[in-house]
């Protein structure tokens, strides 16, 4: 019996091994595939083009505001105790009471667009612009590269005026006035006033990741200068990656209303 | 041992699941975050739309009276991920629905699930599903 097998099975050792040595031969010596990672793709120079999305999305979305803010100075303090009625974070009201100004589809303007329902973005540079394209509310914003300084004595705007400039290959800058005061900053009704400046710094750490701080300077509203995102990481997604709509239509949204949060409140 | 480890390990996992907060700029006050109501009933509109989608039906009771509710989700690109879309559910359809209440007693809450027509599973208003 035994030796009813041994002659198939040599026979299959001498193939298995023929075929070996004939692929060592002709083929290059195998090597472990090098691991590749994120880090070992190096960012391009001066370039944010692509489009990014807040790595943890909930993080992104920041559905109770920020998570901290410098003390409000006094008038600050009014406001947001007294006047705005955020759905949402430390200060929360029941549905009926909220008014916040996205309930009936105002545009969340900046920076609330950075520090709530921040999805995917698209960002597109030109010669003397970088241009940014939101997925939610699709709206975008213009930075100005050129040296464009900002206007002294600014008109509000939902978006404000911003200009830009490269503090190194890595690491591109933002500055940008004149937001409209009907604005909050989040979803937990903190506020700003229109002598806010904001400061934007998009560090970008490889090819894939970018990296934002959010820095708040109003001291109207704040009683000294604090961040608002820190080092959040955004991720770059397939080139040919959808960002699709998110619109908040006043029709949709009164139906919204009618249907889902008036029978809430009552 | 391993039972009593096991339970805690559940309770914890429950824990962090309930505490996410959820992704809407109103606010989920105005819900019972400690109940959950299990009913059938029969769908009369889906509408897929900012910045909620949401669910209208019927149901009715032991007494044939109906009752007209509805429930909310996500948005559409938030319940796309989830496998969610426009054609999901269809007026008509005999669903069983699975809601967080109003906590007013108002026949409105947040959708946790439906089963389909087809017996399939939908998550609705998880945010640990994204």
């Amino acid at each position: 019996m035994r030796k009813l097998f041994a002659g198939p099975a040599f026979a299959l050792l001498a193939v298995l091994a023929f075929s070996y040595a004939l692929r060592a031969q002709t083929s290059p010596p195998q090597q472990p595939k090098p691991v590749t990672t994120h880090k070992e793709i190096p960012a391009p120079r001066r370039d944010l083009s692509g489009i990014w999305e807040v790595a943890d999305r909930m993080e992104g979305i920041s559905p109770a505001g920020v998570k901290s803010h410098a003390p409000f100075t006094a008038f600050g303090a009014n406001i947001a105790n007294n006047i705005y009625k955020p759905g949402d974070g430390p200060r929360r009201v029941p549905i009926g009471l909220v008014n916040d100004p996205l309930d009936s589809c105002d545009p969340a303007g900046f920076p609330r667009n950075l520090l709530f329902e921040l999805r995917p973005f698209q960002v597109v540079q030109t010669s003397n612009q970088l241009l940014m394209l939101y997925q939610y509310q699709q709206v975008w914003r213009v930075i100005w590269k050129d040296g464009h300084e900002l206007p002294k004595d600014p008109d509000a705007r939902w978006y404000g005026y911003s200009v830009g400039k490269w503090e190194d290959d890595y690491t591109f800058v933002v500055e940008t006035v004149g937001m409209d005061e009907r604005t909050w900053l989040d979803n937990a009704g903190d506020p700003h006033s229109s002598e806010m400046r904001v400061e934007e710094r998009y560090h970008r750490v490889d090819r894939d990741t970018l990296e934002l701080t959010v820095k708040i300077d109003d001291p109207k509203i704040y009683t000294e200068p604090w961040l608002a995102r820190d080092r959040l990481r955004l991720k770059l997604l397939p080139q040919g990656t959808d960002t699709m709509e998110m619109i908040c239509a006043p029709t949709e949204a009164e139906e919204y209303k009618k249907t889902m949060a008036v029978p809430l409140s009552k | 041992m391993g039972t009593k480890v096991l339970r805690i390990f559940v309770a914890l996992v429950c824990f962090m699941v309930i505490s996410v907060p959820l992704p809407a700029h109103h606010g989920s006050a105005g819900y019972d975050m400690d109940k959950e109501l299990v009913m059938k009933g029969t769908v009369t509109e889906w509408l897929w739309a900012n910045p909620h989608c949401f669910l209208k039906y019927d149901t009715t009771d032991d007494k044939g009276e109906v009752a007209h509710w509805a429930a909310e989700v996500s948005n559409p690109i938030d319940m796309t991920k989830r496998g969610w879309s426009k054609h999901t559910l269809n007026v008509g359809d005999e669903v069983t629905v699975t809601v967080r209440p109003a906590k007013n007693g108002a026949p409105v809450g947040q959708l946790l699930k439906v089963v389909l027509p087809s017996g399939q599973t939908m998550i609705g208003w998880n945010p640990a599903v994204r």
